[in-house]
């Protein structure tokens, strides 16, 4: 099993958009490895030839019809916006595109 | 608008010598927003251009709490689209989540499908510029949402780069695309801009006859992604040695925007791969953006390990399982496929090859065929369709199909000019002037001829029927007046008077001469 | 109206639902009297984060008025409660006890809200809760824990704290709960209260503020089982707003909580829930429990559900796997806090998210994002999420196996009584211990119950006691828990709730919220 550097840790955490102070990074890298060698478990149940399940409920093909219910307004909208300008959200410059 | 924008310029190899060195492998992924009532996921709608951020709702917003729900068109949609494309149809498939963060996406995680697409395995013949036939190989084609749209404020160009902050609208996140991503493209040789183009018209026809999306590029309801590269040349480009030579390292470049921009950035794509692999240098795996004005590519984002989606079965949403009876009664539903609708059309019209292409380059088709259903002559409705409003079409930058809605220019209206024609009341020249007319607005074609008081006499008839019998007797004077030797025409005015027996005017005569032939 | 107490407060909501429709009694009288008595005891307690006087009073005018013309309305119509501040309120703060949300009123409501309305009760305020609930003592709330009535240096449960300590203090009748891993039944049994989480998808989900999405569960908290029943008939039904509600009707628990009848009926005590690593005291009070439904006429076995073993390991890779994509969403574009990295000019959007999730979250959030985002990612999916999503599947075997013996399952609700604060917070697993009872029932999407089974005898705190039942068989936890709390209440001459000390009085500080 593998444990987590510090380097996984800060990498991880660059996945999840979280900056992590050096004290932190430090408690993590400590904290999750105690944490995934307990869940680490589940590979000792006896899964072989198991199904996985995603979901609780058997259910499939829950669908809407195609008919238009009413939005927001454009103010009930931006409300909640840190910064809006033009009726749009306002955000910071974007480093580059997807 | 980049006029300030100076790009790194790369080394291109001359294209004939790359292809005579290298083999290209081409990959599409082809972007299409489905015109359905509402979202992928919600009740807002989906009309193009409305003010910002006046079709969203909790769901789209990726509000804390809102849960989506699957449309159930969309769903119907993809699966005629995967049959349209010879698929197979999943008997049983799911949502994913496709997580990374971006300001434009409101959840941060895109919902798409994964490795369960609801359509796979399927095909499209494309005819290429020649006749012969491409098989493109499809090798999904899945659901997914689409993402807002941000404007970039600050800096010169517009452009990511360079922008101070971004504004963001979120009419556009939620709306259903359909992702149809092709098999690697092989075979084609020197051919394979030609068969992209091709493929992206041909699937454009096809979803259009689908009815199931605008298909507009120039407005981003479909969009193409072009990954190219190359491997060595090692024989014919079909050949089994050719085809055993593994794929080099591929860069993909993003939204292609028209037909001609596809088939130019594939064709800038190998002549720079080419340049690089032969000058001892390696392909970096990228994003490319491709740039109309220039037309070239520049590097984008770099892929790499931290590309890291971390797909997971979609917990909001529960599965797809199409029954076979549904995916019956949707196949019951295709539209005749485009290519075998081309030939018949093509033959029942009488046009030629050149005259049919004239008509799909112009988006005529469908007007064509109900104009004919009117009762107009396939000539007529040829003529007509193509002449001033596409002319008009052309001017105001959009296609033959909206100009003639927006207007309330129908085919019945092109058969009512027709019929004046036919009928005798209106010579050729009267009905170009009525349809001048009913294009600016002054009415159907009858009550412009009314109006402008155009009419040809009964015994005009009979004058313009001997003056055209004159001038197709006389084809050498004709020749000479087109060329401005005006004099010439006395000869024919004195063959018009012999055939009226002297009943016609001669001015008249003189006027339509000249009418006809400068 | 016999049993109506003098002090409206100490009333069951059932009792309030019949003054109420009888007229002897107002709304808005029973409205301020809980806002009275939020005015006196929260300020101790800190349950709630948020209290809203004016619109509770303005909703339980508009019950009163319906009523005088004479309008049919439901059994809790004008009948106080408290949301959970999970659940989005319209026009309402709603925060899920997080800085990132600090301030954020949603545009809409949650359809379990929207139904509370309909049904006419007054919303008087939004209840602590865990960090996106994600916690067992609600110590992880960014605006301090809320204290168990019981004794206010000991946790009220999580994430639910806030509805529980609301409850076992008076400060309302009824509150909501959601319940990922035991949220709504923990917190119930460590301050003797009574809280279901219904089968999966048998209350809407829409509009609450998702932790791990094929888990977490809304239902309701009560002070008994009957008026938990008549809150979970409002609450629950099909909702198309929610792909994942079932398209039936909410189970007959109300008739079922009457009927409170077990005669016949086959009860299982799951071996591997008791005996080692639980308290001596609840593991004696939850045996006399099941010798009492004995003494009902239950048929009481053991059985086995050996791969409860891997429950917990399996619950820490699912959750916070979801709940790192669900959270993806709090990054200071469209609503909540925004805050840019410190001297760094002209911030990307990119720096801008990172540092405000940095600031915005607490560790306990930190700490699962980061470790569902390994679990998910590339190289690790299968050894992880993978594996776990097939223990899912072995547990949920072992309950079908044990339902196809009996009728319900029982087990205590918690190894443990209230902690005292600060025990397990610097000790991730031990805390995640608290919900090794309560988890099976989330991963397989099953109804479970908690309700008092009376004091442990070595510190005087509240024991819960478990009652699972199958999928949509939710009326079986009312028929047991109504007949258990029956005959408990008639041995102890009274709820248990009623030897609660009394709280000091203090004013609530809810600055910043
Ligand atoms: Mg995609
Ligand atoms: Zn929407």
């Amino acid at each position: 099993m593998s444990s987590l550097t510090r380097a996984d840790v800060a990498h991880l955490a660059g996945l999840a958009r979280i900056e992590l102070s050096d004290a932190e990074l430090d408690r993590m890298v400590g904290e999750l490895g105690v944490i995934i060698e307990s869940v680490a478990k589940v590979q000792q149940a006896p899964i072989d030839g198991v199904a996985p399940m995603s979901h609780p409920l058997p259910l499939t093909n829950v669908t809407r019809p195609d008919v238009v219910r009413p939005s927001l307004t454009p103010a009930e909208a931006l409300a909640g916006a840190p910064a809006s300008d033009q009726q749009r959200f306002s955000v910071p410059r974007i480093l580059d595109e997807e | 608008m980049s006029t300030t924008t100076t790009h790194h310029q790369d080394a291109v190899m001359d294209y004939d010598e790359a292809l005579a060195t290298f083999d290209p492998v081409m990959g599409l992924e082809v972007h299409v927003e489905l015109h359905t009532n509402t979202k992928m996921f919600c009740g807002c709608p989906t009309e193009f251009g409305a003010e910002p951020n006046s079709q969203v709702c909790p769901v789209c917003l990726g509000l804390p709490g809102a849960l989506p729900v699957v449309n159930e068109k969309a769903v119907e949609s993809a699966i005629r689209i995967g049959l349209a494309l010879n698929c197979e149809i999943a008997s049983w498939c799911r949502f994913a989540r496709k997580n990374y963060f971006y300001p434009d996406m409101p959840k941060n995680f895109q919902t798409s499908q994964y490795d369960e697409p609801i359509a796979f395995e399927g095909y499209l013949d494309v005819d290429l510029d020649d006749g012969t036939v491409y098989r493109v190989e499809i090798e999904r084609a899945h659901m997914e949402e689409d993402t807002g749209k941000s404007l970039h404020i600050g800096g010169a160009t517009g452009r990511i780069h360079g922008a101070d902050h971004s504004l963001v609208d979120y009419n556009r996140a939620g709306i259903p695309l359909i992702e149809i991503v092709t098999k690697p493209l092989v075979g084609a040789g020197e051919r394979a801009p030609e068969v992209a183009r091709t493929y992206v018209a041909a699937l454009r026809e096809l979803l259009r006859a689908l009815d199931v999306s605008d298909v507009k590029m120039e407005q981003g309801s479909m969009r193409c992604d072009a990954n190219v590269s190359l491997r060595a040349k090692a024989g014919e480009p079909t050949s089994a040695e050719q085809l055993a030579v593994p794929l080099g390292t591929r860069t993909e470049t993003k939204n292609v925007n028209s037909l001609r921009s596809v088939e130019r950035a594939i064709r800038y794509e190998i002549s720079r791969h080419a340049a690089v692999l032969a000058g001892g240098g390696s392909i970096l795996q990228e994003t490319r953006h491709w740039h109309e004005d220039t037309g070239v590519t520049t590097s984008g984002r770099v892929k790499s390990d931290a590309d890291d989606y971390r797909y997971f079965p979609e917990p909001d949403l529960v599965p797809v399982a199409p029954s076979r009876e549904l995916v019956d009664r949707l196949r019951g539903t295709l539209p005749e496929p485009p290519a075998e609708r081309r030939k018949r059309l093509q033959n029942d019209w009488g046009y030629s090859d050149l005259e049919m292409r004239d008509v799909y380059n112009a988006g005529a088709a469908e007007l064509i065929e109900q104009t004919v259903s009117a009762g107009a002559s396939p000539s007529a409705a040829r003529k007509w369709w193509l002449g001033e409003p596409s002319r008009r079409a052309n001017a105001e930058a959009t296609d033959l199909v909206s100009y003639a809605a927006d207007l309330g220019f129908t085919p019945a209206t092109v058969a009512e000019l027709d019929s004046l024609v036919r009928s005798g009341r209106l010579n050729d020249s009267m009905a170009r002037e009525v349809l001048g007319g009913v294009l600016d607005g002054e009415g159907g074609p009858t009550a412009v001829a009314d109006a402008r008081g155009l009419e040809l006499k009964q015994d005009d008839g009979a004058l313009e029927a001997a003056v055209d019998t004159v001038i197709a007797a006389n084809p050498d004077v004709a020749a000479k007046i087109r060329d401005g030797k005006v004099a010439a025409a006395g000869a024919l005015i004195g063959q018009v008077m012999k055939a009226t027996k002297g009943q016609a005017d001669a001015g008249k005569a003189r006027e339509l001469i000249l009418g006809k032939l400068q | 109206m016999t049993d109506l107490p003098a002090d409206l407060t100490r009333a069951t909501a059932a009792v309030l639902g019949e003054a109420l429709a009888d007229k002897t009694i107002s709304s808005v009288e029973l409205t301020q009297a809980h806002l009275d008595r939020i005015a006196a005891v929260d300020g101790a307690v800190h349950s709630y984060l948020h209290v809203d006087p004016e619109g509770a009073l303005a909703a339980a005018r508009d019950v009163d008025g319906r009523r005088s013309t004479g309008e049919t309305l439901g059994v809790l119509a004008g009948v106080p409660i408290a949301v959970k501040d999970v659940m989005a309120t319209r026009g309402l703060p709603t925060t899920c006890g997080s800085k990132m949300l600090e301030g954020w009123i949603p545009p809409y409501d949650a359809t379990v809200v929207a139904k509370l309305r309909a049904a006419g009760l007054p919303i008087l305020g939004k209840t602590n809760m865990d960090e996106f609930a994600m916690g067992s003592s609600t110590e992880h709330s960014a605006y301090g824990p809320s204290r168990n009535p019981w004794d206010l240096t000991r946790i009220p449960g999580g994430s639910g704290g806030g509805s529980s300590s609301v409850l076992a203090s008076f400060q309302a009748p009824l509150a909501t709960g959601t319940d990922t891993g035991g949220s709504i039944r923990q917190p119930a049994a460590v301050t003797a209260t009574v809280g279901t989480k219904p089968t999966y998808g048998g209350v809407s989900r829409y509009g609450l503020v998702a932790l791990a999405s094929s888990l977490d569960q809304a239902g309701p908290c009560g002070r008994t089982v009957l008026d938990t029943a008549l809150l979970h008939a409002v609450m629950g039904g099909h909702d198309p707003m929610d792909s994942t509600s079932i398209a039936a009707p909410v189970p007959p628990v109300v008739e079922a909580a009457r009927r409170a009848d077990v005669s016949g009926l086959r009860v299982g005590v799951v071996k591997e829930l008791g005996g080692q690593g639980y308290q001596a005291g609840v593991q004696e009070r939850f045996d006399e429990s099941v010798q009492l439904l004995v003494d009902l006429g239950a048929e009481v076995v053991e059985v086995s559900c050996p791969n409860f073993e891997y429950a917990l390991a399996a619950y820490y890779l699912i959750l916070p796997s979801e709940a790192s994509s669900n959270l993806a969403k709090f990054d200071a574009m469209r609503y909540g806090m925004r805050v840019g990295p410190e001297g760094v000019e002209a911030p990307s959007a990119e720096q801008v998210m990172a540092a405000t999730r940095e600031a915005g979250f607490g560790p306990e959030v930190k700490r699962r994002i980061i470790l569902g985002t390994y679990a998910l990612s590339s190289g690790y999916y299968d050894a992880y999420y993978g594996s776990a999503q097939k223990v899912r599947t072995l547990i949920a075997q072992d309950f079908d196996a044990a339902f196809e013996q009996v009728d319900v399952l029982v087990s205590p609700t918690t190894p443990t009584t209230a902690f005292a604060f600060g025990d397990k917070l610097d000790d991730p697993m031990a805390m995640y211990l608290n919900d090794i009872a309560t988890i099976p029932a989330n991963l397989a999407g099953l109804p479970g119950m908690s309700l008092p089974a009376g004091l442990a005898s070595e510190d005087g705190l509240p024991v819960g006691f478990q009652i699972l039942a199958p999928a949509m068989q939710d009326d079986r936890l009312y028929a047991v828990g109504g007949a258990l709390e029956g005959a408990l209440t008639d041995r102890w001459g009274g709820p248990v709730l009623n030897g609660i000390p009394d709280l000091p009085t203090a004013p609530a500080d809810r600055t910043g919220v």
